[in-house]
């Protein structure tokens, strides 16, 4: 046996960590294309995250449809897209959890540390494949709308306001990341990602007008980020001036991002 | 002769149980070093630290000259490891989760793309190289796992415990590959709980248990701590037992043991080939009839056994392995 498992020249032993930011975006590509490799494998999880929307999209619109009232001209599925794109956004955010709680338990998360990479980008990757999810979710359920009668004339609005729901799916991704490692379980992670989703997308204007809430709850229903959000994007698909609910929508995502990104990277390096 | 893994004074506490403690161990360049316990020993853990995973409660470890704690990624650099729960992607195939670990050794696509091939040729895994994990067998999940820790091509080679679970045939195969392996100069830290494993394929060996250092030295070295080889010769009468033990008093270097059960006498011996010429010379005179006449090497489980009072494949003790790594 002559070969060595050292190159001789020195050369093509894995370099020390590439400097800066070329190094973490290739790590963070690697990790993303991963992510997505095995979403794909698995479109029985893809079918079922959509299925599960869209059936919100048809009950919600059959059983209230009649039921709420609205100002004149405004029809319950338009009302009601918006509010499915959010809760769309935080229901697959959970996914996050549950991918990286996987992760852990089956040993994928100590390779990754024992590799000479940038180790935010295993976050990095898992919430980026995870938004991508999402955005795929959010396209299928725009298109279920306008097949059950969603309209607009504001095609450019539609799209920043999906753009919104994306931006607001990754930073509750975070949210879910760190959520994750201190968890550590897959069943736990489960059972705990819904907990703090419910209220959020309920307690809020994504199905029914907050100003039918009792008085107590509306002032959390009114100024929380799930109903900021889609407000701003019911705004922007209907031609209202929308500038300060997207703004709005935008300072709750960052400030979201701000807080959870440093918790659960720190938390992904201590444990 | 400098160390390229060197372990000073290493402990690591969980709580009240002291998985690793006061550990030191030098392991120089190119040596393949087998880390023998049973389950429970602290061998997992000791792995973890040098791995980077794991934080010493205390102690100095470095790899290379680099610390474990202060520079860890000059250590991931330059080490490759591959474990016992074999982590491989299931829903990737061979090749896409060699080039993916490649990739993030920082190499290039296309000598990432290289490497995965010449790591998947080495471990005759080609011919399913574009076959998604999740078909594959136990064994090629384990080589698979072991092409992934070459695919940086490392100094330092961590196997922990890589025939664990294992059917005796895939062992076999594996430690083809692995005596492969460890022959071609990395410096190599073996795990196992397995004594035929450690004798395989170590240079030296280092016996831990409950998370002490108990013994340590080359097989040979070991093997003499319990004696010398053993001549043993059955009889094929029970009656001749008694003749037999007093023909062999004066053949051996020690006590004659007789075994009432298995039909054996046995006597420790130093020089092997002559003590069982003359062995046989003299029961053939007596005119005894055997059914069985050798000389055999204490095996490592014999040595654990004298060492420990254990039997080393104990797999009833528990496992520190649990508490801290969730599944295995």
């Amino acid at each position: 046996m002559t070969r060595t498992l050292t190159d001789e020249h020195g050369s093509s032993t894995a370099s020390p960590q590439r400097t800066g930011s070329i190094g973490l975006f290739n790590d963070a590509v690697a990790m993303t294309r991963r992510n997505l490799l095995r979403l794909f494998r698995t479109p029985q999880v893809i079918v079922f995250s959509t299925i599960q929307p869209v059936i919100f999209v048809l009950l919600f619109n059959f059983v209230f449809g009649g039921a709420i009232d609205f100002a004149p001209g405004v029809t319950y599925i338009d009302y009601l897209v918006p509010g499915i794109l959010v809760q769309t956004s935080l229901f697959a955010s959970g996914n996050t959890a549950i991918g990286l709680t996987d992760d852990l338990q089956k040993g994928a998360i100590d390779r990754f540390r024992s590799l000479p990479m940038r180790h935010s980008a295993v976050l990095i990757g898992r919430t980026n494949a995870d938004a991508l999810r999402a955005a795929l979710t959010m396209t299928i359920i725009t298109i279920v709308g306008f097949l059950v009668g969603f309209r607009t004339d504001h095609y450019l609005g539609l799209l920043i306001g999906v753009l919104l729901a994306i931006a607001f799916a990754y930073a509750f991704n975070w949210v879910f990341a760190g959520f994750a490692l201190y968890v550590k379980s897959p069943e736990a992670a489960q059972a705990g990602a819904f907990l703090p989703v419910f209220p959020l997308v309920f307690a809020a204007s994504t199905f029914a007008p907050v100003d039918q809430m009792p008085g107590w709850l509306q002032p959390f229903a009114q100024h929380q980020p799930v109903s900021v959000t889609v407000d701003a994007i019911r705004a922007l698909t209907r031609g209202e001036p929308a500038a300060t609910k997207v703004l709005q929508s935008l300072t709750y995502t960052a400030a979201i991002i701000v807080v959870a990104v440093p918790i659960a990277t720190r938390k992904f390096k201590r444990s | 002769m400098t160390s390229m893994i060197s372990v000073q004074g290493l402990s690591v506490h969980f709580g009240a149980l002291r998985a690793v403690d006061n550990i030191d161990l030098e392991i120089p360049k190119n040596q393949v070093r087998g880390l023998l316990g049973p389950n429970g020993a602290g061998k997992t853990t000791l792995v973890r630290v040098l791995a980077t995973l794991l934080e010493p409660t205390s102690g100095t470890v470095t790899v290379g000259g680099h610390s474990v704690e202060r520079h860890p990624n000059s250590v991931r650099s330059m080490i490759g490891l591959a474990g016992q729960y074999a982590a491989v992607d299931d829903l990737l195939t061979g090749r896409e989760n060699l080039e993916i670990v490649g990739r993030l050794y920082q190499l290039p696509k296309t000598e990432a793309r290289k490497r995965a091939d010449e790591a998947l040729e080495r471990l005759s895994l080609t011919d399913a190289a574009d076959r998604l994990v999740r078909t594959y067998s136990g064994g090629m999940r384990r080589r698979l796992d072991l092409g992934a820790s070459l695919v940086g091509r490392p100094e330092v080679l961590i196997l922990d415990e890589p025939t664990t679970g294992l059917d005796p045939r895939t062992r076999l195969e594996l430690w083809a590959f692995l005596r492969d392996l460890v022959t071609e100069g990395a410096t190599v830290l073996l795990t196992t709980q397995y004594m035929d494993e450690a004798d395989e394929l170590a240079d030296r060996i280092t016996v831990i248990d409950t998370g002490h250092v108990i013994a340590d030295g080359t097989a040979d070295e070991l093997k003499a701590r319990v004696g010398g080889d053993l001549v043993t010769a059955s009889p094929k009468r029970r009656a001749d037992l008694a003749r037999v033990a007093e023909l062999l008093t004066d053949i051996g270097s020690g006590a004659v043991r007789v075994d009432e059960n298995q039909l054996t006498v046995s006597v420790p011996v130093d020089a092997r080939v002559d003590a069982l010429v003359r062995t046989a010379q003299r029961l053939d005179e007596a005119g005894i009839e055997l059914s069985d006449l050798g000389v055999q090497r204490p095996s490592l489980d014999d040595v654990f056994l004298a060492i420990t009072g254990k039997v080393g494949s104990d797999t009833t003790a528990p496992t520190e392995t649990k508490r801290h790594r969730g599944r295995r």
